[in-house]
């Protein structure tokens, strides 16, 4: 995967791309924006979402411990994982156990995170994702580019297309007249998904929340595939990253108010499904959690990311964020995309291992919408910035970046009085001249500069240059006399 | 050291340093105003989930429901339902089932929803979620006006599936479709008192 800027080019060539991620995103944001809007207490909840998931970080071995423990004593079996090789072979180990060649799985980040599907394959077992959106990547052996709505970068036709190409070498065949109708393609889905159900006898989920002290698992989702797998087959296998915690029962009430009004905009989502263990008669009889940590604790140890682990995977963020409006999730390159992706993957990951990881701090304007949207009030501009010092030091040593050349020069001029004011005399004269030439005019009827020479190029290769004012409001002030 | 112990390990490293003083959690949510008429209010979010309604009286509540199940055939009606109305209790093939008939434990005012949680008269999880309809019938005196108010109600010792509208999927487009994989009808009954 090449680094973010490079994947966003790309991306940006692709005007179909940006086509279907604008109309997706504002339609979101439009839902999010009323149903949150009813909500006279929506900013306590904020607070108390973000202040639950603190405590529980700063005693999580404790709150583990409890979890373990309620698991337990209600039929589960637990089991640690502490990176993703040794999360897969324990489904892997289980699944064979029972000597099953496949499995139906809900849509789980943790999951895609750990590459389970890929490291099942390998082992000849094989994983069907059944939430929509997720058949749609698999079938178009493509990769999902939002938390929530995975093939939001794909429209009905290229759906109606994939659905006929690839549904009939894996199961049940799309109907040979199937239109490009949504409730047709979803229809086509159902009867295709049904026979894979029906026969399953193990399932793999995520879960939105692990409550510790009742030792309960909670999967929130839309369409009902996650009941399917939640209580049809007869072994039950969920990875739970460690972080998903929450202390007591009672704390749900403010994550299941936040969690379906940020995500999909609505006041709740049609499905929740709530087990503690196992329960005679009903739902699968062999039930296994796997505790997972995965660069989680590397994340903890972080004091400014830290935060990052009350993240609840909503996806307001990406939905409020300029850049990933533009680019979509492929260019993060990550499971994780968008703001909380570009803070989240170098937390679990460490900076300085691959250039990609490390390009993520910088995929952002830094416009703050995505805290504003936060429904745990994640300060993501804040660990953007901490994280970007954390690259730029690991990165010491070799030949600085031009980013940070640009960085330090600027701390030299912004630093003393009279630099700043005869750079800004330069910025007034470079100013006029680029005005003359300015090819473009922005919304606002300001001229911006479309090209410039490297390695300015590698700035204005991706955006317009706002040209700089002729004078500079320091000089105006000066001018016009006023204090 | 085994992989429990060496995440344990980890997490009591991270925080060697941190502030380990509980923050105080605002619960003033939990006192917000309830809403004047949670009964109207909960019928109203049930349709805007396009799910359908009926209100009836405990007297009628057998003719309201059969009513619900139009041409339905093979129905699923758990045991400790409220009324008789023949059909079986479980099946083992339930894709072949029509329709399923269930009550509830509580409602939620605000966001519409139904919760389940699998006692007399709801059957096993997977009743409500195979076959194509769903009659889902309520009392108005389970309806409480928001989430914090049916989380303290509820038993987390019991399953439970929370339910609001049919089953749904935005992921073309977003444009909603009902019923992917759940019940594509969902029949609400409302019975007063
Ligand atoms: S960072 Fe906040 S807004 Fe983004 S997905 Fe996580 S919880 Fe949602």
């Amino acid at each position: 995967m090449p680094a973010f800027p490079a994947a966003a080019r790309e991306a940006l060539a692709d005007s179909q791309l940006r086509r279907n991620l604008a109309h997706a995103t504002s339609t979101i944001r439009a839902k999010r924006a009323a149903v949150v809007g009813e909500v006279d207490e929506w900013e306590e909840l904020r607070l108390a979402g973000a202040a639950i998931k603190d405590n529980t970080l700063r005693h999580l071995d404790e709150h583990l411990l409890t979890l373990e423990a309620a698991l337990q004593s209600r039929g589960a079996t637990v089991h640690w994982a502490r990176d993703a090789t040794e999360a897969c072979d324990i489904v892997a180990r289980i699944a064979h156990g029972h000597g099953v060649g496949e499995v139906v799985k809900v849509k789980s980040m943790a999951t895609q995170e750990i590459g389970l599907n890929e490291a099942l394959a390998a082992q000849g077992i094989t994983a069907w994702e059944t939430d929509l959106a997720e058949l749609i990547v698999q079938l178009g052996d493509d990769l999902p580019s939002h938390i929530l709505v995975p093939a939001i970068h794909r429209n009905r036709a290229e759906i109606r297309e994939i659905f006929r190409r690839e549904m009939a070498a894996v199961g049940r065949p799309a109907p040979a007249d199937l239109t490009d109708d949504p409730a047709e393609l979803a229809g086509a889905a159902r009867l295709h998904l049904r026979e894979k159900f029906l026969r399953a006898r193990m399932a793999v989920s995520g879960a939105n929340f692990a409550v510790a002290d009742t030792g309960t698992l909670v999967v929130v989702e839309s369409e009902g595939n996650g009941r399917m797998c939640l209580t049809l087959p007869e072994v039950l296998v969920s990875v739970v990253g460690i972080e998903k915690i929450v202390p007591t029962w009672s704390d749900l009430d403010v994550f299941l108010q936040l969690l379906p009004r940020s995500g999909t905009g609505e006041r709740m989502n049609p499905y929740t499904s709530t087990w503690s263990g196992i329960t005679p008669g009903d739902g699968p009889q062999e039930m296994h959690v796997v505790l997972l940590d995965n660069g989680r604790t590397r994340a903890l140890a972080d004091e400014v990311g830290r935060q990052a682990l009350r993240c609840i995977r909503c996806s307001a963020c990406l939905n409020v964020c300029p850049v990933y409006e533009r680019t979509g999730g492929h260019a993060y390159g990550s499971v994780y995309p968008g703001p909380i992706g570009a803070i989240l993957n170098p937390l679990l990951k460490g900076v300085g291992v691959d250039e990609q990881t490390d390009s993520l701090p910088y995929a952002s304007s830094l416009c703050g919408a995505c805290f504003e949207a936060c429904p745990v009030r994640i300060d993501i501009p804040e660990v953007l910035v901490h994280l970007r010092s954390q690259v730029v030091d690991a990165h010491r040593g070799g030949a600085p970046k031009p980013e940070a050349v640009a960085m330090k020069s600027a701390a030299w001029v912004l630093s003393d009085e009279r630099r700043l004011t005869l750079a800004e005399r330069g910025m007034g004269a470079a100013g006029k001249a680029l005005n003359r030439f300015g090819r473009a005019v922005l919304p606002g009827g300001r001229r911006a500069v479309r090209r410039l020479p490297w390695p300015a190029s590698l700035w204005t290769g991706a955006r317009d240059l706002p040209a700089p004012p002729p004078e500079s409001f320091r000089a105006w002030w000066r001018r016009t006399g006023r204090r | 050291m085994s992989a429990r112990d060496e995440i344990l390990a980890a997490v009591r490293g991270a925080l060697r340093d941190a502030d380990r003083a509980e923050a105080p959690v605002p619960r003033g949510y939990r006192s917000a105003p309830s809403p004047a008429d949670v009964v109207a209010l909960f019928a109203e979010r049930v349709v805007d989930y396009r799910a359908t309604l009926s209100r009836c009286t405990p007297a009628d509540l057998a003719d309201t429901v059969r009513a619900a199940l139009g041409p339905a055939e093979n129905i699923l009606v758990p045991d400790g339902f409220p009324v008789g109305l023949g059909g079986a209790a479980d099946a083992d093939d339930l894709d072949s089932c029509d329709a399923v008939v269930t009550t509830a434990a509580v409602g939620i005012a605000r966001t519409g929803t139904l919760v389940l949680d699998h006692g007399p008269g709801q059957g096993r999880r997977a009743l409500s979620l195979v076959p194509d309809v769903h009659v889902c019938v309520v009392r108005e005196d389970q309806i409480v006006p928001g989430v914090p108010e049916a989380v303290a109600l509820l038993d987390p010792d019991r399953p439970q599936t929370w339910i609001s509208g049919p089953s749904a999927t935005s992921d073309i487009e977003l444009n909603r479709v009902e019923g992917v994989h759940g019940p594509r009808t969902l029949h609400v009954v409302l019975v007063g008192s």
